[in-house]
């Protein structure tokens, strides 16, 4: 790991690091600020569905890193989510150790992230044999997997088995969801943008020319697994803590697949794309209401037609700050 | 990056302008959709209008058990165009506002939460799964809109708090019905459990038919488990066999009681087979075929009772949905709506916390499925039925078995 430097702190021509945690500590200024307006103004249900999008564009993002940007197809994203939410709810809900530490915000933020490290260590379980396959075979196993984790917890009385973990602390909000979106969005954007990153973009390029090149293709595998399955499991444990029930059906087929969804929507590799499919496949639904019983219907037609007009996706490879139409404030681009 | 995408860029540039448009409708739409939430909130902080009744519905509409919350959503229509029909509420119609949940714990919070904040309903009814009752229960509770679940049995749904009701009977009940039939109706001695380990539900019945029928001088020679999804169930069978016992009682769900069913025949097995309202389907004959003919399970109601409010029900489903005759499910969802709306009739306000008093104050309600009382738990106390396999999606009326 020579590169783990740019990893986490930019390349050569990064922002200095004192200018990051200034600009860290006013977003989360601007978060609490935001939060505070949004729950004291707006409707609780139209809440629930920002909150939702929230959890939905970590979940993209995370995915996008591995489908996306590594170019490994991977259909098992609720796994990830389960263990994150299983994990987490168990500590704050079952287990509680430390006094009511748990029960506390700051607890359940450790928690969070406890579930997040979880679905690390699971996510590099499911790496392993993604040095082995490629395509729709590897689909299939991270499908698998997907389904291995449901029944595992299914089957787990400690967490309520079939009946579902009722009573989880109500601790996630839109401060702590879109926070947790923010730090996605950065630590995924840096390490894409690293010589790691790069290292990953050609693997999805081909894989045998960058393993020529000298990159450690299956070590760049399971680095995005690993960090996709992370934010994936923090994913879940924010979403259990909103939720406040989880059971196993919750974390089903389905669910993968509406990940799937949300980049394939957006378009493959795009960090923007993840982004506006999350908030698609998550608001529509909600929008269609309407509709009745043929909402979902009417859903899927609108997802066949945005694929039929834009077969990227809807930001292709591409990133919104990229358009013609935006004036110019990137610096430019290295050669 | 730039330089790595600039030979992709190149040929997608044209569609670009496309790709904008899209983009464009969908935030439109989104702000669209802002807009409108804004007006719909100025009403919601306002006080609600209590002048007409709004229910509010959330139910599983589209899915693979859609055919639970479309059964539920009939019944509860009929109840309310009834009501309707007869003057509605200080001479307003009632108005439903049903919501589907895709069958997802989830999606329910998030409908109830529409429903309460959005809609302003001022009571809540559903759902039929245990857990998606459970789920969004604390949010009913937390506005304080009372909410009737028509017909989820688990214990846990009604102590989410004192805005939770429910129209059915819990779990424990069912088992103790079927013992008081094993050992009292049809004086058998001995029985063997085949329990759904997987399955809260069947887990309960078993311990508390296990419990009552040793009260009542009977004896389990053996209880043993399986999990839902298994195939095989001969291993067990084979030891239950050994033992002759008089009564198998299998509380699981219909897919695996007529597998175990056609093995237990198969290894002629000959004592009484007995479940619970999990038995409660068309599938069950269709997948044990003659194995499960002479088999008992609890229901809520049969729709062969010679009772008025049956017949009366019955006939107006039938006329209404081209002869197709009730389930237990469609039966559970008018009584829901029934209480809810005599409730309504007796409350003094349409506020939803008189509404709650009022609905706590249910006694001998004449329902479908029995005669209602609702207890300090919030629960149904009602009695069950016993209903016999006769043949295909055939059951015979057996008794009636009270609290």
């Amino acid at each position: 790991m020579a590169d783990t430097h740019s990893l986490f702190f930019g390349d050569e021509d990064g922002i200095k690091t004192p200018w990051q945690i200034l600009g860290f500590a006013l977003l989360v200024l601007v978060l609490m600020g935001v939060s505070a307006l949004i729950e004291s103004n707006i409707n609780p249900y139209v809440q629930r569905i920002i909150v939702n999008c929230g959890i939905g564009i970590i979940l993209g993002l995370s995915l996008n890193l591995v489908n996306g940007c590594a170019g490994q197809f991977s259909l098992g994203h609720a796994g990830f989510m389960a263990v994150g939410a299983y994990i987490s709810a168990y500590l704050t809900t079952v287990l509680m150790p430390f006094g009511g530490f748990f029960q506390t915000e700051l607890g359940v933020g450790v928690a969070v992230v406890a579930g997040g490290l979880a679905a690390a260590l699971s996510g590099y379980i499911v790496g392993l044999p993604s040095l082995r396959l490629r395509g729709d075979y590897l689909a299939i196993v991270t499908l698998g997997f997907g389904e291995i984790i449901r029944i595992v917890f299914l089957n787990i009385s400690a967490v309520g088995g079939p009946r579902g973990l009722p009573g989880i602390p109500l601790a996630s909000n839109f401060f702590w969801v879109y926070l947790w979106a923010v730090v996605t969005f950065a630590v995924i954007y840096r390490l894409i943008h690293s010589s790691a990153g790069r290292a990953i973009l050609s693997v999805r390029e081909d894989e045998i020319s960058s393993q020529s090149m000298g990159v450690n293709v299956s070590h760049y595998k399971v680095v995005a697994f690993v960090v996709s399955a992370f934010f994936a499991g923090v994913a879940g444990g924010l979403f259990a803590h909103y939720q406040g029930f989880i059971d196993p059906n919750t974390f089903n087929f389905n669910r993968s697949v509406e990940v799937v969804i949300m980049v394939v929507i957006g378009g493959m590799g795009s960090f923007s794309g993840a982004v506006i499919g999350a908030i698609l496949v998550t608001m529509l639904p909600e929008l269609l209401r309407f509709f009745a019983e043929y909402r979902m219907v009417i859903f899927s037609a609108l997802l066949v037609l945005v694929m039929l007009l834009r077969p990227m996706g809807i930001f292709g490879r591409h990133e919104i700050w990229e358009a013609s139409w935006l004036p110019k404030l990137k610096r430019k681009p290295k050669p | 990056m730039g330089a790595l995408m600039g030979g992709v860029m190149r040929p997608v540039f044209k569609s670009r302008n496309r790709s904008f448009l899209v983009f464009g409708i969908v935030f439109l739409s989104l702000v669209g959709f802002v807009n409108c939430t804004k007006k719909g909130d100025t009403g919601a902080s306002a006080q609600a209008d209590l002048q007409a009744l709004v229910l509010g519905e959330f139910g599983t509409m589209t899915g693979p058990e859609s055919t639970f919350g479309i059964s539920t959503h009939r019944g509860i229509m009929m109840a309310v165009e009834e009501a309707n029909a007869s003057g509605g509420i200080q001479g307003k119609p009632i108005k439903v506002i049903s919501l589907d949940d895709q069958g997802r714990s989830d999606e329910a919070v998030t409908a109830v939460t529409k429903l309460v904040t959005q809609e302003n309903v001022q009571l809540i009814l559903g759902e039929v799964a245990s857990s998606r009752s459970i789920a969004a229960a604390p949010v009913a509770q937390k506005y304080k809109v009372p909410m009737i679940s028509p017909s989820s049995t688990n214990p846990r749904v009604t102590q989410v708090g004192d805005f939770i009701f429910r129209v059915c009977f819990i779990d424990p009940f069912q088992g103790k019905v079927m013992a008081k039939f094993a050992a009292q109706n049809l004086k058998m001695k001995t029985a063997a459990i085949l329990r759904d380990i997987k399955s809260d539900y069947s887990v309960g019945l078993a311990d508390f038919f296990a419990e009552d029928f040793q009260k009542m001088g009977g004896k389990i020679i053996s209880d043993l488990s399986y999990s839902s999804g298994d195939a095989d169930f001969k291993a067990q069978l084979t030891a239950i066999k050994l033992k002759k016992p008089d009564v198998l009682f299998i509380p699981g769900y219909y897919t695996e009681v007529g597998l175990i069913a056609r093995q237990a025949r198969e290894l002629n097995y000959n004592g009484v087979l007995m479940g619970g309202d999990g038995w409660d389907s068309a599938k069950l004959t269709e997948i044990g075929g003659k194995a499960v003919v002479g088999g008992y399970f609890s229901s809520h109601y049969s729709p062969k009772s010679d009772k008025p409010v049956v017949q009366n029900f019955v006939a107006k489903y039938k006329e209404k949905y081209n002869g197709e005759v009730p389930n237990g499910l469609a039966a559970m969802g008018y009584d829901a709506a029934r209480v809810a709306i005599a409730a309504a009739l007796k409350s003094s306000t349409l506020a939803p916390t008189d509404l709650r008093d009022a609905v706590a104050q249910t006694k001998d309600f004449e329902g479908v499925t029995g005669v209602i009382s609702l207890n300090d738990e919030r629960n149904a106390v009602k009695p069950a039925v016993v209903l016999k396999v006769m043949a295909s999606n055939d059951y015979e009326y057996v008794t009636t078995v009270n609290p």
